[in-house]
């Protein structure tokens, strides 16, 4: 470009390698990304499971809270979503252990298996809420 | 001194210790092996909670926590879980902050709550099961 070669154009920013904003959205694009959010997701869903532990072990009391917060709507649902995210960071992470074999790499491959992560991602919680209304001790 | 041109330094002394920690095929492995055993204990807890349990009861929960199976499998859940959510978190924290003071501030955060909150959560599968 002409305007490059004026002297005050040394000081404007420099291009920086192009980000989310100019790729064409594409599926391994996205599970790249559910991988790291699900994970942050799983993170909180960790938490969540410690403070499980804690507060049965510190008696009834102060386990109240916690076990209301489960039972309730929105803990179920979070519950749910949070199925939803281990089934995906799963799915996904097996994929990578094919990837580090140094596998599944070809464009087409990564994407079909993508697809079956994401899939499957919708799939899970479908088959354990099915397995809890169908398979175990009933309420 | 402070002009790179006038120091007695080489170019190569200046740049030693800048780079890679020489810590990341470790980390690389840790995260793996962690990934693994989480393959099994992770499908493992979600099909015994769901057959195991009625809903999330104090009674069904101290059940369930009171099975040795389930209280050892527990146990070495948290030690995975926490192990690999640390290594991730710290990948994250160190990609989007970059002001140095909070970056250290959170992987300071991210070591010594985690490691709080998992020796917290095996000593309450414990007290559940050999009493306070």
């Amino acid at each position: 470009m002409a305007g490059a070669t004026r002297p005050q154009d040394k000081f404007r920013e420099r291009p920086i390698a192009p980000h989310l904003q100019v790729w064409r959205w594409h599926i391994t694009m996205a599970t790249s990304i559910l991988h790291r959010a699900t994970g942050v997701a799983l993170y909180g869903g960790a938490i969540l499971f410690a403070a499980w532990l804690i507060t049965i072990a510190a008696g009834a009391e102060s386990y109240r809270y916690v076990g209301g917060l489960l039972a309730s709507p929105v803990g179920q649902l979070g519950l749910y979503l949070l199925v939803a995210a281990f089934a995906f960071h799963l799915a996904n992470g097996i994929r990578h252990f094919i990837f580090d074999t140094g596998a599944g790499l070809k464009p087409s491959d990564a994407d079909s298996t993508a697809w079956f992560a994401i899939l499957f991602a919708i799939a899970a919680p479908v088959g354990l809420w099915v397995l809890v209304t169908f398979g175990g001790l009933h309420r | 001194m402070s002009s790179p041109q006038r120091s007695m330094r080489t170019p190569l002394g200046r740049v030693r210790a800048y780079g890679a920690s020489g810590q990341g095929t470790g980390t690389f492995i840790g995260q793996r092996v962690s990934a693994a055993a989480l393959v099994i204990l992770g499908l493992w807890f979600l099909i015994s909670v769901v057959l195991q349990m009625h809903g999330p009861g104090f009674v069904d929960s101290i059940d369930f926590l009171t099975s040795p199976l389930n209280a050892v499998g527990v146990i070495l859940l948290v030690v995975a879980a926490f192990y690999h959510m640390r290594i991730g978190m710290k990948e994250v924290i160190e990609d989007y902050i970059q002001k140095h003071s909070t970056k250290t501030l959170l992987l300071l955060l991210n070591t010594l709550v985690l490691i709080a909150l998992g020796v917290g959560a095996i000593f309450a599968v414990l007290i559940v099961n050999f009493g306070a």
